[in-house]
């Protein structure tokens, strides 16, 4: 699969979503500048893709020459001009519309015309991101699921001012890069999420009204429908506190009762049950062991 | 472990040649009821009474919340017409007698089945959890927010589920969904639960058919209607 786009861009690259899309394209040859305001951050990031790929390298998925390519086609950078010289920008950066649109705003100086700029955002409007940064047309909605250097899944989305020749673009890059792009239209939450977090607040209902544990909620899922994990391990996996953000990012938007916190949420993050993270969410983890699944 | 079968029409649970069905004695410490009506019997550990969509409840009556004996409900996961998955979601009331559960866990579990366990809920743990994620899927696909493929392919890829909601829907068919939507609505009163259009027009179609039937030639079948 061609693409016309030969180098990418990915700001906020210093977190774990900008680190991995960073890898996917090195990986995939495309000469890759990392951006991040956080040197640290940066250096943290290149620790884990070292040992990311150091780690394909050993189980067979990547040979020693591939690595040394994709380290090649990679530069970090904290100098946001340094993208001036993208095809393309995707932005990893914190999740907040003012933020990004003060960012893809400053892109659009920074970029030669034909940049198109792409958005990971899981919750927020494309077509508002892009308002006002003065290539209205050149922006998509490409969202990543974590972690984005092992999930094929793309999310791609178009703006309401996003040309059809940009989301082409688009799509070819994401196979290009390997990927598996599916286009949707630009809607909180998109697919995934709009799915995904009122089915784990039906999940998080359901053991409050005492209908069932959450034992045997994720035997029944796994069991009956045949999923790797249930939604109460993937709950504690994801956060609890990631969990109540997402519902406070789409309720207002949405007025869905179903993206609505549960009140058992709130309680549980309040209470610092905040998951796998914390050793304590609807199950409890000792290093790697879960127990009471 | 015996226990004792009495059924009326072939079981959703269990059909013909299950090995549940095989391995019944003349009589026994459980006896499950597969579409038959139970018969309260104190003498034994367990009675299991076969649901629909209806509660446990419905057969057993309810009183101020306390309701509870060794008569249990339960019902074998199935989608549609699949074939009956190896979940069985076993119905308890606030009272029911431990050794009951028990019983029944024991005996399901003999045959290679796993148990959960769920309190007496329009829809039990799995239905009440899919049939709002099913109406919002074909909710989705009738707003244009994505095609069928591209749902059910964010589904796999996404979240590796090995199959997507609309291929599992319309995999099970949408009149069924239909019907479990519908009980569920009428239980719960909630619009999450009201089935989706598409899922109302395979309704609908499906009693055309049956209206038209004789008088004209057979109509063509769309996937999962």
């Amino acid at each position: 699969m061609s693409s016309s786009i030969k180098t990418v861009g990915v700001a906020g690259a210093g977190g774990t979503m900008g680190a991995g899309i960073a890898i996917v394209a090195a990986r995939a040859g495309f000469a890759t500048i990392a951006y991040d305001v956080e040197a640290a951050a940066l250096k943290r990031a290149r620790r884990q893709t070292e040992g990311f790929l150091r780690k394909s390298v050993e189980r067979g998925k990547l040979t020693s020459d591939e690595l040394d390519r994709i380290v090649n086609n990679f530069v970090q950078s904290t100098d946001l001009t340094d993208l001036g010289s993208c095809d393309l920008v995707i932005e990893a950066v914190f999740e907040d519309l003012a933020t990004k649109q003060k960012l893809f705003r400053t892109l659009h100086e920074v970029c030669p015309e034909k940049t198109i700029l792409a958005s990971n955002t899981s919750t927020l409007s494309i077509t508002e991101i892009a308002s006002g940064c003065g290539r209205e047309d050149r922006v998509v909605g490409m969202h990543f699921c974590l972690p984005a250097q092992l999930m094929k899944l793309i999310e791609l989305s178009p703006g309401l001012n996003t040309s059809e020749e940009t989301f082409e673009t688009a799509r070819a890059w994401c196979e290009a890069a390997g990927q598996t792009p599916v286009r949707t239209q630009d809607r909180p939450g998109f697919i995934l999420n709009a799915l995904l977090v009122p089915f784990n607040n039906d999940v998080i209902r359901a053991i409050e009204t005492g209908v069932a544990s959450p034992a045997d909620i994720d035997k029944a899922v796994k069991v009956g429908l045949g999923y790797k994990m249930g939604p109460c391990e993937l709950l504690d996996l994801i956060g609890l506190d990631t969990q109540l953000r997402l519902c406070e990012a789409f309720f207002p938007i949405t007025l869905d009762p179903r993206a609505a916190a549960p009140p058992l949420l709130r309680r549980m993050v309040a209470a610092g049950h905040l998951g796998r993270k914390a050793g304590r969410g609807f199950f409890r983890y000792e290093g790697n062991t879960m127990f009471g699944g | 472990m015996r226990y004792r079968i009495v059924q009326e029409g072939e079981s959703r649970s269990f059909p013909n040649g299950d090995p549940l069905l095989d391995g019944a004695s003349a009589d026994g410490e459980a006896v499950l009821y597969l579409g038959a009506s139970h018969v309260p019997d104190i003498s034994k550990k367990a009675i299991l009474v076969e649901l629909g969509t209806e509660c446990l409840g419905a057969h057993t009556g309810e009183g101020y919340g306390d309701e509870g004996s060794n008569v249990l409900g339960f019902a074998r996961y199935r989608n549609g017409d699949d074939p009956p998955s190896n979940l069985i979601e076993l119905v308890v009331q606030p009272n029911s007698d431990p050794a009951a559960i028990e019983t029944a866990r024991a005996l399901f579990e003999k045959t290679g089945l796993e148990v959960v366990v769920s309190a007496d809920q329009a829809g039990r743990i799995l239905d009440r959890l899919l049939r709002p994620v099913y109406n919002a899927a074909l909710r989705f696909l009738d707003e244009g927010l994505a095609s069928a493929e591209a749902i059910d392919t964010t589904c796999r890829l996404g979240l590796g589920y090995p199959d997507g909601p609309i291929e599992r829907v319309m995999r099970g068919g949408l009149a069924h969904h239909h019907d479990i939507s519908k009980a569920l609505f009428e239980a719960y009163g909630t619009a999450v639960f009201a089935p989706a259009r598409r899922a109302v027009v395979a309704k609908q179609r499906a009693a055309l058919r049956a209206d038209l039937g004789g008088r004209r030639s057979e109509p063509a079948v769309e996937p999962g209607g």
